[in-house]
């Protein structure tokens, strides 16, 4: 706990003795490490196919895109609606996606985001089309890249206090049960279907919230946001960093951050490396990273029988 | 915004073959992925990087030969290349991961996406490249009256014959009749004493082979370039998806579900023409979520 409150003064301060590219580069760990586990809810502690999380994240941040520009409401609006426009999608998903299984599950969320996509990659009128919109104007508390990385740290921290609460709570132990046994859940009483969707809302509420982060840090949305690859992406980095523990997928979602940005530097070559660390991964770290370290740094455990003759 | 225009019937004929040829060559890559997925229970997600690597290549070959021989060694060369990359891939990395989750396969084909994306980029370059269809396809041939481009009957004839062939593969051979029963039980061929592992590689290089010949096919037809891959897979899924996991026809009926909904889509609604296909696939999912045939077992 005392170490979470000293990493946390720690990223405070930052901005103010590192450069300005690093404090960008942040920003944008916070921000995918919010998506990261809130697809985590439903992926790891929910044992659901979450293949098109992204399109919630997209959709959150095309909503505040949209609203600061087309509309002159206050931008605070936008930041609000943004993840209620992103949970009432999930919530009209996850109805017609919770009745089915598994990768069944998957395929039709996967054929409604990419239905989604297609509208808004084609609605060039309305959504900028390919382009996407840029230069989205921001209020002037939020316009410099220093306030943008304090926003995002502040909202990203609540969100994560939010879901940990969750994950902890009732909810989230019936949640996992479910994941583990749900016929057995069913047969004690539970609402599975009705669980699972509770849950996704949630899910893709908080991928609304981190739509919203992407857009006051970047002020431009693209439709790249809501195609497959980026919901795959986040997908990898749930399991590189370790789907079963809470903080796993936010360090899977620093490390791919952090390998594009700095790899990128040096080649731009760097899909290539991420890609050929990944199979690195696959064969010789088959717990994901959080895993590895998880078995690595927890204390041995004795024997039974050693203990006894002691 | 561009709803309903003047449909003339030329201009329907003309669209319903380009919708159809679309579908044959749909159908041949996702054909190889329904191979993939059923016997091997591998998502591939790599297999877009074959389609586009066969397209690539096929420039390669059709812009180092040129002219009509180009094309038609382009046509064979291309899909042997893709053929050889899936098998060192499926003896070299794949053959070691049959026995994990189907997530853990799923991270690693799309980790070979990735590389198979910056190889393509660091070989070819991230110019669009085009290659030119022989001269006996150009122009149309009248079918019951309308104008019916000759490449497009071309590629009609190859799905035909890329169908009849997987059937008597499937149906037909032993190596069918392997495969088969290796997707109902994989463990209890290999106790009977049949190599296994070989069949799985086969089949893998099989599925690459399609890919590749669906890439080849279509590069006189688009720009070939980078993305390609990104395009192809999500559309090969969910064709897949609604046809049936695993179910060779149900690819088949799938592709020509996707490629007739498209040119419908072109002729109605141009400007979202790709949303009429996504929309089918929707539809379908709904009312019958594990596909409109059957799906093999997963």
């Amino acid at each position: 706990m005392w170490l979470q409150i000293a990493i946390f003064i720690v990223l405070l301060i930052l901005p103010f003795i590192v450069p300005t590219f690093y404090v960008y580069v942040l920003a944008l760990i916070f921000i995918t490490a919010l998506l990261a586990m809130s697809l985590n809810l439903v992926l790891g502690y929910g044992g659901m196919f979450q293949f098109h999380h992204g399109v919630f994240y997209g959709m959150g941040a095309y909503t505040a895109a949209l609203m600061l520009t087309k509309t002159s409401l206050p931008a605070w609006i936008g930041f609000v609606a943004g993840p209620i426009v992103a949970a009432v999608l999930g919530l009209v998903m996850g109805w017609l996606c919770v009745r089915l299984t598994r990768i069944y599950y998957g395929m039709l969320q996967l054929s409604l985001g990419s239905l989604v996509w297609a509208i808004v990659f084609r609605w060039y009128d309305f959504t900028g089309g390919d382009d996407g919109i840029h230069g989205i104007p921001m209020p002037s508390i939020l316009s410099s890249l220093n306030s943008s990385y304090y926003f995002a740290l502040i909202i990203s921290v609540i969100c994560l206090i939010v879901l940990y609460l969750i994950v902890k709570s009732p909810f989230g132990s019936t949640l996992q049960a479910i994941r583990d046994n749900s016929g057995r859940c069913a047969a004690v009483g539970v609402n599975v279907k009705r669980h699972q969707l509770i849950a996704l809302v949630i899910a893709t509420f908080f991928a609304g919230v981190a739509g919203i982060l992407f857009v006051v840090l970047e002020h431009s949305v693209f439709p790249d946001l809501l195609f497959w690859t980026l919901s795959l992406e986040v997908l990898i980095m749930c399991l590189l960093g370790g789907w079963f523990t809470f903080m796993g997928p936010a360090l899977g979602a620093a490390m791919v951050v952090l390998l594009r940005t700095f790899i990128g530097i040096y080649t731009e070559y760097w899909t290539l490396i991420l890609g050929a660390m990944l199979i690195l991964l696959i064969f010789f770290l088959p717990e994901g990273v959080m895993g590895y370290l998880l078995n690595r740094l927890k204390p041995p455990v004795t024997e039974v029988g050693q203990r006894g003759s002691k | 915004m561009d709803f309903l225009p003047d449909i003339g019937l030329a201009t329907l004929g003309f669209q319903f073959s380009v919708g159809l040829s679309r579908a044959m060559i749909l159908f041949i890559v996702t054909a190889g992925l329904s191979l993939i997925l059923g016997v091997l229970k591998v998502p591939n997600v790599a297999h877009g990087s074959f389609y586009m690597i066969g397209a690539f290549m096929a420039f390669t070959v059709a812009t180092f030969f040129g002219g009509a021989i180009g094309f038609w060694l382009a046509l064979i060369l291309a899909p042997l290349g893709v053929a050889l990359v899936s098998l060192i891939v499926e003896r070299g990395l794949l053959c070691r991961l049959y026995d994990r989750e189907h997530l853990m396969l799923l991270l690693f084909t799309f980790a070979l996406m990735l590389i198979f994306g910056d190889l393509v980029k660091l070989t070819w370059g991230t110019e669009y490249k085009s290659v030119a269809a022989p001269g006996i396809f150009s122009g149309s041939l009248p079918v019951f009256g309308l104008p019916f481009p000759r490449y497009n009957l071309f590629l009609l004839i190859i799905g035909a014959l890329v169908g009849v062939g997987l059937w008597f593969l499937v149906n037909k051979t032993k190596m069918g009749k392997i495969s088969r029963a290796a997707v109902v039980d994989r463990e209890m061929v290999s106790a009977v004493g049949i190599n296994v592992s070989r069949v799985l590689a086969t089949v893998f290089v099989i599925g690459g082979w399609l890919a590749g010949l669906g890439g080849a096919l279509i590069a006189p037809t688009v720009s070939v370039a980078l993305g390609m891959d990104h395009t192809i897979l999500i559309e090969a899924f969910l064709i897949v998806t609604i046809g049936g996991l695993g179910n060779m026809w149900g690819a088949l009926l799938g592709s020509l579900i996707f490629g007739v909904t498209h040119c419908f889509g072109v002729l109605l609604w141009p400007q979202f023409a790709i949303v009429f296909p996504y929309a089918a696939v929707v539809v379908v999912l709904i009312i019958r979520p594990t596909g409109l045939l059957r799906p093999t077992a997963w």
